[in-house]
């Protein structure tokens, strides 16, 4: 092997440490993007060995076979096989094996061997093994294999030296691709194969007398049928206090930040750039900066699902609320990515990449923005205090807080609702993928892993910020600021951009649902984020800022608006839109425009439909 | 689920996964996914139970179920744990 770069593919069941591994091999060193046109992620790296060669390493989706049931495992299939277009065909393939679970992965491993690849078994977890008294004798099992083998631990520090020279090794010897003696296994096929794997480690590994029975003890706590819900809400619950009590601080300081750089630049601009001030102070600073102080919460968001995961808890979490959220249509596994939506949909859409089937993560991220997000509370809390009266029904519910939980009810309720249609009608011809997975013994999770994990997640989100939303944010400051106002016009500059044009064309459309202008231009910047529509609302109705502000525009609110027209707006703000971001990430994560136009328009749909009734009704009913 | 899965049964200590109960421990007979509530079509769902495992002759044990209807189930099977659905379950043909 003569050329610059050695490629090195990562192949494996899931559950086998396959990304542990790779985190160990590549530490930072990774990109994390997707491949063209597909819902999947693709993950590389690169490492130098010990004799200076560089490696690059490409972790592939998980699979227990090259079947390629799913568009991942298609990926898999196909890399392997060398017909990916764009995709090089691997030098040397490593398939990773648990060593304290080798029936599933040996079945692939003699499934790999006929595509003919050169390939290195790596018997991961070792250690783990060991401990349990499982012997393997290697060079048995090698020798039946008919392939090297190197064992390694993952998670340990040196845990992957003999892989490296290994791998070392075997750069210094040339190899030959054999020809792909693979098709598509039939099930006489898979059976004889499991047959021949059961067979290889009957003669080369050496199980204990008595199994490891810890994680069996856990698992009757923790999947009591009752307990076992008792102990997953539990772990939410600690999860969203942390999301909203430890992310405040620092969400505070990013945002004072954020405002304090914008004020500087106010300062420091001379007059007459009024122009470039307003760019800098409102476009770029204030628009990322509404997006990067989530930035907190994503990072909370994934510590917690990276640690369940790795502890081996996520599966379990699955099994206990698979026939909850099945009755909806959703696969156990978007429980989490769901409920970080209430944070924030952008950390509930990224998670979504536990979901292995493609539908199921599409229909995950479908519904996760009708999940009510935190952006919404400040648009909530406003309208609901400046048109429910605090009054106290049935002797003791805050008819306050009742609306409140009202609007989360009605978000929770239409999620599960898209989700049971879009299972019937857009997945309707495709089987739907049955609940089958394995529960991995429970491991204690590695903080190196888990640290370089979340470090590659913000660093994504960061990316994002700082390209897609930030153009997004860019292009609703120009609406809003565009043309500037003449000289000596009265109102606010707003009032005069395109966004009021827009607005006040969209006023026909809008007054159905009980929208005048006003709403409607604050609708525009609203869609940077969902609660700058309550400072865009000031600035429509010429409210000075400052710290009252929101008292203000409240009492404003109520003399102009109708309740008619404000229930409207809050059953708007359930189902709207109202995100750039969001919309941008889930054009990211589905890897093409075609899903955040579908999901644009089916929930500007509902919003209209819902609003238009809502508004109706209230106006049936002299709701004025 | 749908279906009646007992009339398939040719024998009588014969018994299908998915009726068993926590606590059931047995050895696979065979594989039979023509009659299952399952979505999956009976070659498809026979292939990837065979791919988690469920082969002839492995030990069975039902370790755990869910809260609903008892279901899905946590099933030993060797020594790796399966969770999957009563309606797929079904298909396994255990004594």
């Amino acid at each position: 092997m003569t050329t610059a770069s050695l490629r090195l593919a990562l192949v494996g069941a899931p559950n086998t440490g396959k990304t542990s591994l790779f985190n160990s091999l590549t530490g930072s060193r990774q990109k994390v993007a997707n491949y063209p046109g597909v819902t999947v992620e693709r993950k590389s790296g690169g490492f130098v060995t010990p004799e200076g060669r560089s490696v690059t390493v490409l972790d592939l989706p998980g699979t227990y076979s090259l079947r390629g049931r799913s568009p991942d495992e298609e990926i898999t299939r196909d890399i392997v096989l060398g017909r990916f277009d764009g995709e090089a065909v691997p030098d040397l393939v490593l398939c990773v094996a648990d060593a304290t679970n080798l029936r599933l992965t040996l079945r692939l491993v003699l499934e790999l061997k006929r595509v003919g690849r050169p390939m290195m078994l790596v018997l991961n977890m070792i250690d783990i093994a060991r401990r349990r008294g499982v012997t393997i004798d290697l060079e048995r099992m090698s020798q039946e294999l008919g392939l090297p083998i190197v064992t390694s631990v993952a998670v340990r520090k040196g845990g992957v030296d003999e892989l490296l020279k290994r791998t070392d090794e075997f750069l210094a010897r040339s190899h030959e691709a054999a020809a792909s003696q693979w098709t598509t296994p039939t099930i006489a096929d898979l059976k004889a194969a499991q047959r021949e794997a059961d067979r290889i480690i009957a003669a080369a590994v050496t199980l204990p007398t008595k199994p490891d029975t810890l994680t069996n003890r856990i698992d009757s706590v923790v999947l009591h049928p009752v307990g076992g819900l008792v102990i997953l809400a539990v772990i939410l619950f600690v999860m969203f206090q942390a999301v909203f009590t430890w992310a405040q601080p620092a969400m505070e300081l990013l945002s004072d930040g954020f405002s304090a750089l914008g004020q500087l630049i106010h300062d420091v601009m001379p007059e007459g750039w009024g122009l470039l001030q307003s760019f800098l102070q409102n476009g770029l600073i204030s628009g990322v900066g509404s997006v990067i102080v989530f930035l907190p919460q994503i990072i909370i968001i994934f510590l917690f699902i990276l640690l369940l995961e790795d502890f081996g808890y996520m599966a379990r979490a699955a099994f206990l609320m698979d026939r909850i959220m099945g009755g909806a249509g959703l696969h156990g596994r978007a429980f989490i990515p769901l409920l970080s939506s209430f944070a924030c949909a952008i950390p509930g859409i990224m998670a979504t990449r536990v979901i292995d089937n493609r539908r199921d993560r599409l229909t995950t991220i479908l519904i996760a923005p009708l999940m009510t997000c935190s952006a919404r509370i400040p648009v909530y809390t406003l309208i609901i205090s400046a048109f429910v009266p605090a009054t106290t029904v049935w002797g003791f519910v805050n008819l306050q807080g009742l609306v409140m939980f009202g609007l989360y009810a009605a978000g929770i309720t239409s999620a599960l609702t898209v989700s049971a249609v879009a299972k019937f009608f857009l997945w309707r011809d495709h089987a739907p993928a049955p609940f089958m997975l394995e529960l991995p013994d429970y491991k204690m999770p590695r903080l190196k892993s888990i640290a370089i994990g979340v470090f590659t997640r913000a660093k994504m989100f960061l990316y994002r910020a700082g390209t897609t939303i930030l153009s997004m944010m860019v292009l609703i400051w120009f609406l809003a600021s565009f043309p500037t106002a003449p000289a000596g016009a009265e109102g606010p500059a707003i009032n005069y951009s395109f966004a009021a044009m827009i607005g006040h064309a969209l006023e026909p459309l809008l007054r159905p649902i009980g929208f005048n202008w006003q709403i409607a231009v604050a609708l525009i910047p609203g869609m940077a984020a969902r609660e700058v529509a309550v400072a865009a609302l000031g600035t429509v109705y010429s409210i000075e800022g400052g710290k009252e502000a929101a008292d203000q525009i409240g009492q404003v609110l109520a003399q102009k608006w109708t309740l008619a027209t404000a229930l409207s707006l809050l059953v708007w703000y359930i189902f709207a839109p109202q995100c750039a971001s969001t919309l941008a990430v889930i054009r990211r994560e589905t890897g093409g425009a075609k899903w955040m136009v579908v999901t644009f328009i089916y929930m500007l749909a509902l919003a209209y439909v819902a609003s238009f009734l809502t508004f109706n009704l209230a106006q049936a009913l002299g709701l004025h | 689920m749908t279906g009646d899965p007992n009339s398939s049964q040719d024998n009588l200590q014969d018994i299908r996964l998915g009726h068993a109960d926590r606590g059931f421990v047995g050895k696979i007979i065979r594989l039979d996914a023509l009659v299952t509530g399952s979505s999956l079509s009976p070659q498809e769902l026979e292939q990837r139970l065979v791919e988690m495992g469920f082969v002839e002759g492995a030990r069975v044990e039902i370790l755990h179920e869910g809260t609903i209807r008892r279901d899905p189930i946590a099933v030993r099977v060797d020594n790796i744990t399966i969770a999957l659905r009563r309606s797929e379950a079904m298909a396994v043909i255990v004594e």
